[in-house]
């Protein structure tokens, strides 16, 4: 991934900032243009919060080269505490610990390596809490 | 709006076809298509060709440059359609309303995918994902339907021997079709020792990587009836998109766009899911056909996988689903499944669809494409005029 690329998503990436809707309130991650739900154009940053639970998941065993040396690994939909979805990595869990419902929080890691001259790409992945 | 007939179809062989190259593809298929038709390919007037991403399959693009010129088609006006692996179904509704809209009487629907020439198809299907907030965390395509799959296991009690019998009825069906790539039965325990691809689906969960390509002729019903050949009718064409992300829908266990598709195709149509007698459906992965047949309106939710275990979208069960053998055994190149589902239908409708031919004479034939994970979807209902 060239650097331009990378570096406009760190707000996401880094500290998970979303954007609050001024006309309904609903929040978006990644932030957007027009709201979803009722077609506003105006929003606020707010940060999201980094307690949430699985919604679904799977076990991957068969990843796309960049992720090769991190196979099995297991990827979730997390739903946080404010509603808000996102899709990412659970972090040192053994396949069979999560499962729809599990409670995890949001922490920061390296997600790929990168090849050649790529940079090393960071970001969120959550971890089963308890 | 124009009634739009479909007086031809084409398909090439699906598989590994390591000696012919895209352009190739495309060309045999119209070729094939033009012979069905058996008209003269000089009134062909225009074309929409479905493909997902031979940029990164094969980096070729200005697609409907390349394939007219080696189909003999140039110099008539074409145009590549994206949308990922509805790509096909979305060039088919491109090339109906170009004809319904009066401004072409002859228009071919094409679509084509060479995926075997060396590039990593997981990362190229992948990008029919979002590529920031999903591929970018390690997501994979039979990633994001397994996790719709946990999804609906978790709220219906949908079982992984209910996804398996998807792929053993499809598999089944596909034994019977010379075009398909793996036209072979398994067992239901081939499926579930399948090698591990995302939990819950193995390897037999999914559809192939296939090369492939596929055409259909429209024209106006009232230039088909002096033809003096059979024809079906399109009398409802539906299409819909949603988020890309599959985190940014309120129920993971459903693929909505699929039922928004098929309702517009249905009030077009003027009928309901009870009046359709088969459907071609776009069963990518195994839980795919079962959530598929829930949105079109052929069972309730939750009861896809009991219905595909008990035998009911079998060649004679209540709704035969995927006639053909479906993405699962006759290949999946992603921009021609679109086409290669109407071709089914085609076949059917005009009772040339060989040792799986429908024993009732259908009536009407549906065929439900989509991209990625239910970004968008097109649905289709053909009628057969006699």
């Amino acid at each position: 991934m060239i650097s331009p690329r990378y570096h406009r998503e760190i707000p996401q990436r880094y500290r998970l900032e979303a954007a609050k809707c001024d006309g309904c309130g609903k929040i978006h991650f990644p932030p957007r243009k027009v709201c979803r739900e009722c077609g506003g154009e105006s929003f606020t940053t707010t940060n999201l919060p980094s307690r949430g639970k699985v919604v679904t998941h799977t076990t991957i065993w068969i990843p796309p080269a960049p992720f090769e040396d991190q196979k099995p690994y297991v990827v979730a939909i997390v739903e946080l505490e404010n509603g808000v979805r996102l899709t990412c990595m659970v972090a040192e869990a053994p396949p069979d610990e999560v499962t729809i419902g599990t409670e995890v929080e949001i922490i920061f890691r390296k997600l790929q390596s990168g090849r050649d001259w790529e940079v090393l790409q960071y970001g969120y992945k959550a971890r089963v809490v308890g | 709006m124009r009634d739009v007939a479909v007086i031809g179809v084409g398909l090439t062989k699906f598989g590994d076809l390591w000696e012919t190259p895209l352009r190739d593809l495309f060309a045999e298929a119209t070729l094939a298509c033009v012979k069905d038709a058996d008209i003269d390919k000089k009134q062909i007037q225009s074309a929409y060709i479905g493909c997902m991403t031979s940029g990164l399959f094969v980096a070729q693009e200005h697609l409907a440059s390349i394939l007219c010129d080696y189909a003999g088609l140039n110099p008539i006006g074409a145009t590549r359609v994206e949308s990922a692996c509805a790509s096909g179904g979305a060039a088919f509704r491109a090339a109906y309303l170009e004809v319904a809209s009066g401004a072409s009487d002859f228009v071919l629907a094409g679509g084509v995918e060479k995926m075997n020439d060396g590039a990593d198809a997981t990362y190229c299907l992948a990008t029919a994902a979002d590529q920031e907030y999903e591929v970018y965390h390690g997501v994979t395509f039979p990633g994001l339907y397994a996790m719709i799959a946990h999804a609906h296991m978790h709220r219906y009690g949908t079982t992984a021997e209910q996804l398996a019998a998807v792929a053993v009825k499809n598999h089944r069906n596909g034994a019977k079709n010379p075009y398909a790539q793996f036209p072979m039965e398994i067992s239901i325990d081939t499926v579930l020792k399948s090698v591990r691809v995302a939990e819950p689906l193995g390897l037999m969960d999914c559809s192939p990587v296939t090369d492939g390509a596929g055409a259909a002729l429209l024209c106006p019903v009232e230039v088909a009836k002096d033809l003096g050949r059979p024809f079906v009718k399109i009398i409802g064409s539906g299409h819909a998109t949603d988020s890309i992300a599959l985190h940014d829908r309120a129920d993971l266990a459903a693929i909505p766009v699929v039922g928004r598709a098929a309702r517009r195709a249905y009030e077009q149509a003027g009928v309901g899911s009870k009046d359709i007698d088969f459907c071609e459906v776009h069963d990518c992965f195994t839980i795919a056909e079962i959530v598929c047949t829930e949105e079109l309106g052929f069972f309730e939710r939750g009861h896809g996988g009991p219905s595909a275990a008990d035998g009911l979208t079998a060649l004679d069960g209540q709704i035969p689903i995927n006639t053909s053998g479906g993405l699962k055994s006759k290949g999946h190149p992603v921009g021609a499944t679109g086409i290669a589902q109407i071709a089914e239908v085609f076949w059917q409708l005009t009772g040339q669809a060989g040792e799986r031919q429908l024993k009732k004479s259908p009536r009407l034939g549906m065929a439900q494409n989509m991209g990625g994970s239910g970004g968008s979807s097109t649905v289709h209902i053909l009628e057969v005029v006699s």
